[in-house]
């Protein structure tokens, strides 16, 4: 009892287990790679290597398709390495950075004009937010501005120092209101993500800002441009599907949620 | 004659002891997002349960099981003391610690990833390096078997391998080789990303890797199963295996054709080309053949046990077995749910017929049905059927363990087919909410009840059966005698070379892997640009 007794022709079982099982794989093959390709009248093949290959999932790209986008589109990638652990230092350049900011964003971090409050927010939104201004892909008469001139450097070390400062309570907190459906379950028969799974509330998402005492003016704005598709700055039109699928309460009452809450609850979920 | 049965003993219990976590977690899951549950408000809590709960069942419970019940058929089967032990106890402790180090990111919600692992999601690196320990673990099985076999033959040359052990070799042989994907995917791609040395992944080379493992690891969980049939039931019913060299073709054909066919979980993904997807389906078709063999094979052998019984006629002798026999009933309710599952397997693997089931609660149906239902129900058989032996004591109470197979089989009958159904309606899977009171779903409202109710009923017959085996660690004490294997109508003299060893379906095997994903996979790896950004759990 040996290999060489086993692998061998002379052996039936070895000629009837291998046979058959080549004889499948061949004649599925054949099916899977040149008969059923042809099967589809709907799709046109050069010669039977042009069949094979779409079968076997050749990569392949159709000339004709024209993929240039009608509007510039945010082209941020995040990964981890994007924003390293900030140092002092670039704390200390982005707070002299921010001096020209605080007209708009207060010199702490927190608007009196209706403006988003950046004290604490994550990092990575800021980073995000001021490369789609300097781009073009995310566009304001008073923000483009300040954005177009900013250096790879500069955007780091603002968001590092942005994300430095303490959440401290905004101007406009009123009375703490109840959550509504919409932050907490969203509108699944609507393909409504609940707002809270992304921003807070429930869990946060990279990439997505906490919202807890921004401005409710500004909130709603906000919804309102993605909804027209006026802003359109979100990865895979996330937040214009949601924003086009709300209906105008919603909107109100995520923006009214939203500004009501003190941004110390944003520790919850960090 | 069970020399190490303390080693046999730790791999059962540790095994039902996880499953009684995963089965109360399950059980919870079902109730939290159907009709009858509050709903938490918090999707993550759902999918930490649900990562933990797949993990548990998917590799550590029935890893656990094949380990223990391989364990004992090498030493009764072959009747030689076990050689390795220290090797077997290294393995069993390295799944006790990966299992452990995996559990608590779990636990702490850093790594809600599911056991599918579905990149570019990443979780906590402990997660997949606990996966890895576990998997490891079982590779020392792998091999114990292996040498143990070998030491055997060196004793027998030439002699018909019994076939407990052939066909547990053959099962720890596709283990081996059906983890290699999952593996791949971790060591090469996931790992590195979790720990910090990469930052993008190639979801969808990901996802190829871990359809070599996904499949073919069902046949792994269902060898144990498989294997009861052929060498406990005839024997536990008094009856004999009708065809010998049927069960020795039926092992090798799963060594074949359980591997080459894992892509049938990747219909939709773009990455694959058609071609392949055919040949995947077109194999998984013939996985269906050494199934409809056991099939025939098994109601041979239990027709030959009824008409010694003094049964008669054509279908009159079904009336004749020994119904009262847990192992009859565990039998019969097995083969029950393996048709209505393996009938909705045919439609998973067809093409066309899959897009209308793909991702929704049809799937989870489907393998909670195969899986929990067919193969654990004979994994509490060979509990039941082995425990006299490891513990030196009779387990005394054979009515409750009638009622517990019995709420078993109820309760997954009345859990899996609603959830076929309310997929064909269309609900997804892996959802922690619906909104039930949408007048779209609410007709929903009440298939998912009952499915709810059929986890509870599930969780009383799990907790029954920790309670059978704990107090049969109890009872008087017994001599069970040696443990047998069931006999055929004629028992193997010469076995022909090939169906006496593994090596021609082990090539077999591995060749078919290449072909079948030898060029997806290189095309994959070679490209450029194919890789996305990770997304870590928990992350900011």
């Amino acid at each position: 009892m040996s290999a060489r007794d086993l692998f061998t022709f002379r052996n039936r079982h070895f000629s009837l287990g291998v046979g058959l099982t080549a004889a499948i794989l061949v004649v599925t093959a054949i099916a899977g790679f040149i008969v059923l390709p042809f099967a589809q009248p709907w799709v046109q093949f050069a010669n039977v290597w042009d069949a094979i290959c779409s079968a076997a999932g050749v990569p392949q790209r159709a000339p004709s398709v024209d993929l240039t986008p009608d509007k510039r589109l945010s082209a941020v990638v995040l990964t981890s390495r994007t924003l390293p652990r900030p140092n002092q230092e670039a704390i200390g350049r982005g707070a002299t950075l921010a001096q020209r900011c605080a007209i708009c964003h207060g010199p702490t971090g927190i608007s009196r004009a209706d403006s988003p409050n950046l004290a604490g927010q994550y990092s990575a939104v800021i980073y995000k937010e001021l490369h789609d201004f300097r781009s073009g892909a995310r566009t304001n008469a008073v923000m483009t501005p300040f954005a177009v001139n900013l250096t790879d450097q500069e955007i780091a070390d603002l968001s590092n120092y942005y994300a430095y400062l303490p959440r401290l309570p905004a101007y406009h907190p009123t009375p703490q209101l109840p959550k509504p459906n919409i932050v907490i379950y969203g509108a699944p028969m609507r393909g409504i993500a609940p707002c809270g799974s992304c921003h807070g509330s429930l869990d946060n998402k990279t990439g997505s800002p906490w919202l807890e005492g921004q401005s409710e003016t500004y909130l709603k704005a906000q919804l309102q441009a993605f909804a027209t598709s006026e802003r359109r700055n979100d990865i895979s039109q996330q937040m214009r599907n949601i924003a086009r699928a709300m209906t105008p309460q919603e909107i109100d009452e995520a923006a009214a949620y939203y500004a009501s809450q003190p941004p110390d609850v944003v520790k919850a979920v960090d | 004659m069970l020399a190490n049965r303390k080693l046999i003993l730790a791999h059962f219990w540790l095994a039902f002891a996880v499953f009684g976590v995963a089965l109360t977690l399950g059980a919870w899951q079902m109730f939290i997002r159907s009709p009858i549950g509050t709903w938490l408000s918090n999707p993550e809590l759902y999918y930490r349960s649900l990562t933990a709960h797949g993990t548990v069942m998917g590799y550590v419970f029935p890893t656990l099981v094949a380990m223990g019940f391989g364990y004992a058929i090498s030493e009764s089967a072959l009747e030689q003391r076990l050689v390795g032990v220290r090797w077997a106890w290294a393995g069993f402790w390295l799944i006790v610690a990966g299992s452990v180090m995996a559990v608590i990111p779990v636990a702490l919600g850093r790594a809600s990833v599911l056991y599918t692992f579905y990149p570019p999601l990443i979780g906590s690196p402990f997660y997949y390096i606990g996966v890895v320990l576990v998997v490891v673990g079982s590779w020392i099985w792998v091999a114990l078997m292996s040498i143990n076999l070998r030491v055997w033959r060196k004793a027998h040359p030439g002699a018909p391998v019994p076939l407990a052990m052939f066909a547990n070799v053959a099962g720890s042989y596709l283990w081996a080789w059906t983890a290699v994907g999952a593996a791949l995917e971790l060591l090469l791609q996931i790992i590195p990303v979790a720990v910090g040395l990469k930052a993008t992944i190639d979801a969808g080379l990901a996802r190829v890797f871990f359809s070599w493992t996904l499949h073919a690891i069902v046949y792994f969980w269902l060898m144990p199963t498989y294997i009861a049939y052929y060498t406990i039931v005839p024997r536990a019913i008094g009856g004999r295996v009708y065809s010998d060299t049927m069960a020795r073709i039926s092992f090798i054909l799963f060594l074949v054709v359980a591997m080459p066919i894992g892509m049938h979980h990747t219909f939709a993904d773009p990455q694959v080309g058609a071609g392949f997807k055919f040949i995947h389906s077109a194999f998984t078709a013939l996985v269906a053949l050494p199934t409809l063999l056991t099939v025939f094979t098994i109601c041979a052998s239990v027709e030959i046990a009824a008409r010694l019984r003094g049964g008669r006629g054509m279908f009159g002798w079904i009336g004749a077995l020994p119904w009262d026999n847990p192992m009859m009933l565990a039998l019969a309710f097995s083969f029950v749910m393996l048709g209505f599952g393996g009938a909705g397997g045919l439609i998973n693997m067809s093409y066309q017929l899959d897009t209308s089931i793909h991702n929704t609660q049809w799937i989870t149906g489907h393998f909670h049905l195969i899986f929990g239902g067919a193969i654990v129900i004979m994994y509490f058989a060979i509990a039941y059927d082995l425990w006299p032996h490891l513990t030196g004591r009779e387990l005394i109470d054979v009515r409750m363990i009638r009622i517990q197979l019995w709420l078993w089989f109820a309760g997954m009958i009345v859990t899996t087919f609603p959830w076929h159904w309310v997929g064909i309606l269309g609900m997804p899977r892996r959802m922690a909410y619906f909104d039930f009171a949408d007048s779209a779903i609410a007709p929903q409202a009440l298939s998912v009840t009952f499915s709810a109710i059929g986890g509870f009923i599930l969780l009383i017959s799990g907790l029954l059966f920790l309670l059978i085996l704990a107090r049969g660690m109890r009872s008087p004490a017994t001599e069970a005698g040696p443990y047998r294997f069931s006999l055929a109508v004629h028992q193997p003299v010469t076995v022909p070379l090939a169906l006496n060893t593994h090596a021609l379906w082990v090539t077999l095997m591995i060749a078919l892997t290449v072909t079948n994903y030898g060029y997806p996979i290189l095309t994959l790896a070679l490209s450029q640009g194919t890789s996305v950004p990770a997304v870590y759990v928990g992350a900011q």
